[in-house]
């Protein structure tokens, strides 16, 4: 009993931390995409705290809204979000990890939803498609992950001899390829983008403004750092360098995203449900019948 | 400086343009000039926008989207008429179907003549309106307080 208690206290710190340090580093990240990207281009670019400055900007905003609750949602979506980090930062279960951040990503969907907006309702049931298209690599990572480390607790991955990735190749390749899903990006942006034009206006965020659109943009911070801390994860073994290594890694997985994202147009809904199956089946299959035999 | 003159989201929308200054206002955005720099990006959706630039003048079938963009804008908001034609009806101002310029329908912030309206003015005008927006941020801030 006492146990339970420690560990839920524990992962409520992670909360809360992570609540803290997540929109600091991820609104960083995001400053550095805009700087890559432009330098990508041959363009100056705008400061590395421009996402800073958007978010205050968009904060100071007068409040306006359709339906009054997609502000509700993008709260709810926040927290999930956090708790989710929370769960991961503080070493616990992947698995969990993964399911609590598709919940906040349901929330965004639900508040795109609620505007009744038909720009918005498009992007959201495009959003849902995307939920579809990742979701079980995601799952088959995780997995993966459990039979190389022999746990969902990230915790455990510290005391291992050799890191997850010596196993998972496969799974981490099939990770970073559904990765781009999850952080909207070209080509699979395809319910909201991060550039100016798209034939939804802006899907999912079409109607939203001010505050709310603010936390949209918190919300990806978060979900940055996250899904990059994943990458990193499968980098660290029971050696105190592994973890600048999985830093490394983690920067290196966000330098490939933008790179990515200022090289590839977007494909239709149909493209990116189909390959992100066959990659998750390929990858996330061979490395487990891999595993069931090593 | 606050930071609503930080970070100033652009729509564009051509009234009727001869696409002269549409084409300019594009290329203020491209790497040449690249208006980014002072966080300028532009947006396609009116809610997430601050300054609005209308180019070309108004007619009578535009103008309920003139003013429909305009009014679903979120406070603060600065309106930008790039071009003599947005400005006054330019060469177009006897046409049988042209109204006259922008402020025939809704209020605006700061005139940008020219034809085609240049880069640099489009971008002196956008720094104009940054002053007038931070001013209404204010004073928003200031009702805002009050209320």
């Amino acid at each position: 009993m006492w146990l339970i208690t420690d560990k839920f206290l524990f992962t409520l710190l992670g909360t809360v931390v992570f609540a803290v340090l997540a929109p600091i580093v991820g609104c960083l990240l995001a400053g550095l995409e805009r700087k890559v990207s432009a330098r990508m281009q041959g363009r100056v670019g705008p400061p590395l705290l421009q996402p800073y400055y958007d978010v205050r900007k968009l904060i100071a905003k007068d409040d306006v809204t359709v339906s009054g609750v997609d502000g509700i949602y993008m709260t709810c979506a926040l927290i999930f979000v956090a708790f989710a980090g929370g769960i991961f930062f503080s070493g616990g279960n992947l698995l969990m990890s993964a399911f609590i951040v598709t919940m906040a990503a349901l929330f965004f969907i639900m508040a795109a939803y609620s505007s009744r907006s038909p720009f918005a309702e498009l992007g959201a049931g495009r959003e849902s498609l995307q939920v579809m298209s990742y979701e079980p690599m995601v799952l088959l990572m995780a997995v993966c992950f459990f039979m190389a480390s022999g746990s969902f607790n990230i915790g455990e991955a510290f005391w291992l001899r050799m890191p997850v990735i010596c196993y998972t190749i496969p799974a981490f390749i099939g990770f970073l390829f559904v990765l781009t899903i999850k952080l909207r990006k070209s080509p699979f942006d395809l319910s909201t983008s991060h550039h100016a034009h798209q034939e939804l206006v802006r899907g999912t965020t079409t109607e939203m403004s001010g505050k709310t659109l603010a936390k949209v943009e918190i919300m990806h911070w978060c979900e940055t750092v996250l899904f990059l801390g994943w990458a990193g994860v499968f980098f660290i073994w029971g050696n105190p360098v592994s973890i600048v290594i999985a830093v490394v890694v983690a920067l290196a997985t966000w330098f490939l995203e933008i790179w990515i994202d200022n090289n590839f147009a977007r494909v239709k809904w149909q493209a990116m449900l189909k390959w992100a199956w066959i990659v998750a089946l390929v990858c996330g299959g061979i490395n487990i019948v891999l595993l069931a035999f090593i | 400086m606050g930071y609503a003159s930080k970070s100033p989201w652009v729509i564009h929308y051509d009234g009727s343009s001869c696409n002269g200054c549409d084409i300019e206002v594009l290329a203020a955005l491209c790497p040449g000039f690249d208006v980014e720099r002072f966080g300028i990006i532009n947006t396609g959706n009116p809610k997430h926008a601050d300054i609005f630039l209308v180019t070309g003048s108004v007619n009578e079938r535009n103008i309920a989207v003139v003013k429909q963009i305009y009014e679903q804008m979120v406070e603060p908001k600065v309106v930008i008429a790039c071009g003599i034609c947005a400005c006054t009806g330019g060469i177009f101002h006897d046409c049988y179907n042209v109204i006259g310029g922008v402020d025939k329908v809704i209020p605006v912030d700061v005139y940008a003549p020219g034809c085609a309206v240049r880069p640099e003015a489009i971008i002196d005008a956008v720094v104009q309106g940054i002053g007038i927006l931070e001013e209404k941020s204010k004073a928003l801030q200031a009702a805002k307080k009050g209320a």
